[in-house]
């Protein structure tokens, strides 16, 4: 057994000799964990071909023009469709993004452009325990605030719900985005008198515009995929919503719904909800990737 | 001219403060609303909300126990599962695969689209085909053969914790493997460079000199990921039966904080209710504590690294 090694400072004060062949045993040590690594990234990637195999072959069947256009109907009646889940989720998607993207994008900034202030670092360290919390607390706080005084399950308090399932990843990547912005393009525009405002404004955010969409775009699919938050607030329904203050379906309920119903004529509605569902979101997803993710310096931009 | 300029900044940031201040404010809130819609529930039971193991709606008694077993026993088996795997890819990706660059960022990738599958989609995946795959070929051969070790007891039937914990192994290993990933590739070169001239093999520097100099981030990682089990509700409720139960075997069914809130707040009105909102308010403060841990350990361990490079 080598002597533990504190690299640097006891290279100088420890005997080490250097082997003069590398020992079998240690050969054998390496490729086994070579190997065993290998192994770990192969069952990783198992699950998701499965799932997203599954999605596909058991959703394809479900698939249809009517599928996508017609409502929901009782078990074992053919025909029914998700319409109403479609438009519903969409719904309090934009609710939410009224509601997450101007406040996102403004505590964001003041995260990078007043990185010294003490509310910055509070409210970013907030931000990110916000970020941790499980949805289905989110969920339960605006059943709490808005459900339970006006007796009413609504795809506003859905949309309310996931505006905070949002904000705090729309604040995140808006604030290191605009950190890698470089510092002279900003103190170019303060040299010619340009007012700090107009600076933000015009030369950083402008500059780091990418960073945003994608905060957004990347909100957006998580919000799309959220299920427990919607599930305590906006509830369901078998129809459209006549407005927002009525209980709304939602794709993610309905799979929930579906799936866990003994009816084999809605399990196969869940698998095909699912399809559509997993197009919606990996196509954000992929869409942000390949297109403007990339350039925000090869960054993870973690959800 | 100047009064303008001025205005123009005050404006601004006014503005933006108070956008970052809301931050903070809808964590707040989220505390005392919490508190305030679990009232009843605290007043009647007190602190012995917390260890009381009965769950009975129709009696009007509640007691968190079993669903603080559900949920500490389920991130358990998932942490177990997952931690290896995923510090096994993050070392995969950012050992193995430095002189790779473009392959490793697609497999990175690769795994970070598994953390934006949608967990209701985990839980219709477990329901219809994880379930019947365990069952038959995990849990009954395994209760067959070591059945007379209480973990592996009883009569598996799928939705159980077992079945639970692999659904959320399988959802938090992207969220640990892309931590370590990054807490990996800021180890400095130099650190693998002495101990490859001392004449190490790669799984030597990676275990002697890598690893240990990313310790904390590591362990940051992991409590990441067990944030994420302990939270985590649908995927969970689908397949783990949410029955209020205490059992040592694995092939049990039960039910976890967030699980039970998810399958019974629909149903509940009145004190069921409190109760159900007393069990968020746990869940709230072991995700403040936990991701608060997180939080600082990661940004112990940048912050460190940057400071001395």
């Amino acid at each position: 057994m080598e002597p533990k090694l504190k690299l640097k400072k006891d290279m100088l004060t420890t005997e080490y000799s250097l082997p003069t062949g590398i020992s079998f045993w240690r050969k054998i040590v390496n490729k086994l964990m070579t190997v065993l690594v290998i192994i770990a990234v192969i069952l990783a990637i198992i699950p998701l071909i499965l799932i997203l195999g599954d999605v596909i072959i058991k959703g394809a069947p479900a698939l249809s023009i009517g599928f996508l256009t017609h409502l929901q109907k009782p078990p074992n009646v053919s025909g029914g469709g998700i319409a109403n889940a479609i438009v519903g989720t969409f719904t309090m998607v934009g609710i939410a993004a009224l509601i997450s993207v101007p406040i996102g994008i403004g505590a964001g900034v003041f995260f990078s452009e007043w990185s010294s202030s003490k509310i910055s670092t509070v409210s970013g360290f907030m931000n990110d325990v916000l970020t941790g919390f499980p949805s289905i607390v989110l969920g339960l706080f605006v059943f709490v605030i808005i459900v339970y005084p006006t007796k009413q399950f609504s795809a506003f308090a859905g949309g309310v719900a996931l505006s905070f399932v949002m904000l705090p990843i729309i604040a995140r990547t808006t604030g290191e985005s605009l950190k890698l912005v470089p510092t002279t393009l900003r103190e170019a525009s303060m040299a010619l008198g340009i007012p700090r405002w107009k600076t933000v404004l015009r030369v950083v955010i402008s500059n780091g515009k990418n960073g945003l969409l994608t905060g957004i775009l990347l909100s957006v699919a998580r919000a799309t995929g959220e299920t427990a938050p919607i599930l305590l607030t906006a509830s369901t329904s078998i129809y459209f919503a006549k407005s927002i203050f009525q209980p709304t379906a939602s794709l993610t309920v309905l799979i929930y719904n579906y799936a866990t119903s003994p009816y084999a004529s809605w399990q196969t509605q869940a698998w095909g909800a699912a399809l559509v569902l997993i197009l919606i979101m990996l196509g954000l997803n992929l869409l942000v990737k390949l297109t403007i993710g990339r350039n925000v310096a090869g960054k993870r931009m973690d959800i | 001219m100047r009064f303008r300029l001025l205005r123009g900044d005050t404006i601004l940031t006014i503005a933006l403060a108070a956008a970052a201040l809301f931050v903070i404010g809808v964590v707040v809130a989220l505390a005392v609303e919490l508190f305030s819609g679990s009232s009843a529930s605290i007043f009647k039971f007190g602190p012995g909300f917390l260890i009381g193991s009965k769950w009975q709606p129709s009696n009007n008694v509640f007691g968190a126990l079993p669903y603080v077993y559900g949920t500490l026993l389920t991130s358990a088996i998932a942490i177990l599962l997952g931690f290896p795997i995923s510090l096994g890819i993050a070392i995969f990706i950012s050992e193995k695969l430095k002189s790779h660059q473009t392959f490793g960022y697609g497999l990175g990738t690769v795994v970070d689209l598994l953390a934006a599958v949608p967990s209701v989609i985990y839980g219709l995946w477990g329901v219809f085909v994880l379930i019947p795959f365990l069952k038959d070929y995990v849990e009954k051969p395994l209760n067959k053969s070591i059945g007379f070790i209480s973990l592996f007891s009883g009569h598996p039937f799928g939705y159980d914790f077992f079945t639970a914990g692999v659904i959320l192994a399988i959802m938090i290993i992207p969220t640990m493997s892309a931590v370590t990933r990054d807490v990996l590739n800021v180890v400095p070169n130099s650190q693998r460079e002495a101990m490859y001239s001392l004449g190490a093999t790669d799984w030597e520097v990676t275990q002697k000199s890598v690893l240990p100099y990313a310790r904390s981030g590591i362990f940051g990682a992991f409590i990441l990921g067990l944030g994420r089990a302990f939270g985590e509700t649908m995927a969970v409720t689908m397949v783990i039966g949410n029955i209020p139960s205490i059992s040592s075997s694995l092939f049990s069914p039960g039910a976890t904080l967030s699980s039970i809130i998810a399958n019974q707040f629909g149903e509940s009105s009145g004190l069921f209710q409190a109760a159900l909102i007393e069990l968020g308010l746990i869940l709230f403060f072991v995700a403040l504590l936990i991701n608060g841990l997180a939080r600082l350990l990661l940004w112990r361990m940048t912050r460190g690294t940057q400071v001395k490079a």
